[in-house]
């Protein structure tokens, strides 16, 4: 049933965003949203200021991934438009359910080159899902109702509406549909019982068969079944760093990511594997390395939500296209049905048990009192299970993919495909609002941190107490560890020291908690301070600037060609 | 391998820039490419035909399937498709043999003769690009001034599907 009403385009985008469920949203105002933001004073949706609009869409990001609902950022024409672009791409690159809506010159304006006009359509039309551009006001409505369904659907993604001043400020008679057609949108396939099957007799015949969870098997939240089907066969699981989380980190069948740099145990497993199921996962080369080399003595069964991934990057001997959860959930109800669970070990998980266990005792580790394992460990240690955990882009977050052990799935989220720095901190304002009473922590590093600080603003004024960590090495560290490795330790632009900001100050400045731990003593005590705060807190950790993330597999290389620390 | 690709589309603004910059963006190649309006004013025809092995056709092939403003996207096999192109020639006239010669070799290829001028002769040619490829070669030695190509337009035959 469709209801009619009267209204302006900019409340009817108001309208049509509490129908989809809408309660809070992240942005910045400005000449071209005047109309949309004027309509804030008159609905029940909650703004919440940023300080830049790249950070705006971060938080609808962080939202986004942690609600499993569209995170929604506002921002005006022009220059406010290009700059959520980057927060467009990196929830394309991420497959993070997002709705950009941005302001727009009038429409006898577009094409003029008028004050503050910018083709944001053409611009963005490469890193979104899909863009709309609605020229007359009763369109909004419809548009609206698609660019959600869009953007939560099948493999998630940003949707970019972009509304003209007058389109905002037109009244019409105002339709919101109950239903639409979107002809050349199919985002769900229907289960495939024959692969499945197909899937689950290639995986009992495999000599060393593993599970490789990618971030669709998070996106999908298919943990339950992705436990079960590897406990039924017994499957050694590793993943992808985007799938980091997926499994629990403690489960004995657990060997964390593969990649450039992932754990040593899972890469020489995965290097060793002769059938891998792979979920969710578009086998980038930062998680396999060369492609041909990954792909070499290995049958690849590859589930995933997009037809588009089967084939691209790695030959899939077996194709299950869907949904990972539903096709997760029928693998387990064959095994179930067939009576399959495995209980004696096979030489194969036994092998992989004494791998993991060798390199967990043999791994060796920064010596000092503030290594990056040891701070990260600290951290796991004090933090609930539930806790989230957002990074920034770097070093730190390497270190947080090797030492930050994830117990509850789902709790853990980096831009891992895009790698942009500067993403954590306002993800992580975006997944506390999601989820307001679990602690939410941004593991950074002061390079990162540095380029959206400026969110404290945003954190302080919005009563949005998340955690900051701060490792601290006042270096662009992963750059300068690659000047060392790569270019005869030429170190050429990464030193931060001189300029790098008092960030005990910088968080006070804001009206925010800064605190400095120089020793386990001081950061212990400054984490529990951070969780009992109830403003944001900026925990400030000075580390060795020379200290290198490792195991590393360098660009070009396989993932067998690991360089381990010496 | 040489693909000829049928697509689809909604008869939208700005749908043209988002298939060829998809081609653009992964990396594929676009051999020649024809866009026209359907019988219903509400979808548009395109075809592309393009370059690659066979694993890059089937990239291809979904990654535009994916988009979703393309309705029906089809690999056509040439076997089985009516397929053509449009070209015109603008050909130096030398001497007054020229122009006999000339049109001997547009009859054989089936084109049609305009505007016969003293020193050059314009010449329309539809036919297959490899036709109209052997046509240009034929035509060379003359001196070819100009030549306008409309990029190849494919139906598949009924039965074929």
């Amino acid at each position: 049933m469709n209801n009619m009403e009267n209204m302006i385009g900019a409340k009817a985008l108001m309208t049509a965003m509490e129908k989809e469920g809408v309660k809070e949203v992240f942005g910045l105002p400005g000449g071209a949203n005047l109309p949309m933001y004027d309509e804030f004073a008159r609905c029940n949706i909650r703004h919440i200021l940023a300080r830049h609009e790249q950070s705006a869409a971060h938080m609808a990001d962080g939202f986004g991934r942690v609600s499993r609902k569209p995170g929604v950022c506002f921002a005006t024409s022009g220059p406010g438009a290009t700059n959520i672009l980057t927060g467009i791409a990196t929830a394309q690159a991420d497959s993070a359910p997002m709705v950009a809506i941005t302001g727009q010159v009038p429409t006898p304006m577009i094409g003029k080159d008028a004050f503050q006009e910018s083709d944001i359509i053409g611009m963005a039309n490469p890193v979104v899902k899909y863009a709309f551009q609605p020229r007359h006001a009763s369109e909004i409505p419809e548009v609206v109702k698609k660019g959600f369904f869009i953007a939560e659907t099948g493999r998630p993604g940003p949707v970019l509406i972009d509304i003209p001043k007058d389109v905002q400020q037109n009244e019409s008679e105002m339709v919101f549909p109950d239903e639409f057609k979107i002809q050349g949108y199919h985002p769900w396939a229907d289960p495939d019982i024959v692969a499945v099957e197909k899937a689950i007799d290639m995986l009992m015949h495999a000599q060393k068969p593993v599970i490789l969870a990618g971030g669709g098997t998070i996106i999908s939240s298919a943990f339950a079944e992705l436990q079960a089907v590897a406990e039924a066969l017994m499957l050694p699981v590793v993943t992808t760093f985007k799938g980091k989380g997926a499994f629990p980190e403690n489960h004995p069948l657990c060997l964390g990511p593969i990649g450039m740099h992932g754990h040593a145990e899972a890469n020489k497993i995965m290097s060793e594997a002769d059938c891998v199921l792979a979920i969710g996962t578009r086998f980038s080369d930062r998680s396999v390395g060369t492609f041909e080399e990954f792909e070499k003595n290995l049958k690849i069964i590859h589930m995933d939500v997009d037809p588009a991934e089967i084939g691209k990057n790695q030959t899939a001997q077996l194709a299950v296209v869907g949904d990972v959860q539903m096709n997760l959930r029928i693998m387990v109800k064959l095994l179930l049905q067939k009576a399959i669970k495995k209980t004696e070990e096979t030489p194969w998980v036994k092998h992989v048990k004494e791998t993991k266990s060798y390199w967990q005792e043999n791994l060796k580790l920064h010596p000092g009192e503030m290594g990056a394992a040891k701070l990260l460990r600290k951290l796991r240690e004090i933090l609930p299970k539930e806790s989230i955990i957002t990074t920034e882009v770097g070093q730190h977050q390497m270190w947080a993919s090797l030492f930050y052990d994830v117990i509850q799935p789902g709790t853990f989220f980096s831009s891992t495909g895009l790698g942009t720095m500067g993403w954590g901190f306002p993800a992580a304002i975006g997944a506390k609002v999601a989820k307001p009473d679990v602690p939410v922590v941004d593991i950074a590093g002061d390079g990162s941190f540095a380029m959206t600080e400026n969110s404290l603003a945003t954190a302080v004024l919005e009563d949005i107490p998340v955690i900051v960590f701060v490792m601290n090495n006042f270096t662009l560290g992963m750059v300068a560890q690659w000047q060392r490795t790569f270019y005869d330790r030429r170190m050429i632009g990464v030193d931060q020291g001189k300029y790098c900001p008092d960030y005990v100050k910088l968080a006070e400045s804001y009206g925010a908690q800064g605190i400095r731990a120089e020793s386990m003593d001081e950061l212990d005590k400054a984490v529990r301070d951070a969780l009992s705060s109830d403003v944001a807190t900026v925990i400030d950790i000075p580390i060795d600037p020379e200290e290198d993330v490792l195991p590393f597999v360098a660009p070009g290389t396989s993932l067998k060609d690991m360089i381990l620390p010496s | 391998m040489w693909a000829i690709l049928s697509i689809l589309v909604e008869n939208k603004p700005g749908i043209l820039f988002k298939v060829t910059h998809l081609f653009r963006a992964r990396d594929f190649n676009i051999d020649s490419i024809s866009v026209g309006v359907t019988d219903n004013p509400e979808y548009s025809k395109m075809t592309i035909t393009t370059y690659g092995d066979e694993k890059q056709i089937d990239q291809i092939v979904k990654q535009l399937d994916k988009m979703i403003d393309t309705v029906k996207v089809e690999r056509l096999d040439e076997h089985k498709t009516v397929y053509r192109e449009l070209s015109i020639f603008k050909i130096k006239l030398s001497n007054a043999n020229d122009s006999m010669e000339i049109n001997k070799l547009t009859n054989a290829y089936g084109g049609k003769v305009h505007d016969v001028k003293k020193d050059s002769i314009m010449v329309e040619l539809t036919a297959t690009p490899d036709q109209i490829k052997a046509f240009e070669e034929l035509a060379k030695p003359f001196g070819i001034i100009d030549v306008a190509r409309t990029g190849v337009a494919a139906l598949q035959r009924s039965g074929a599907e």
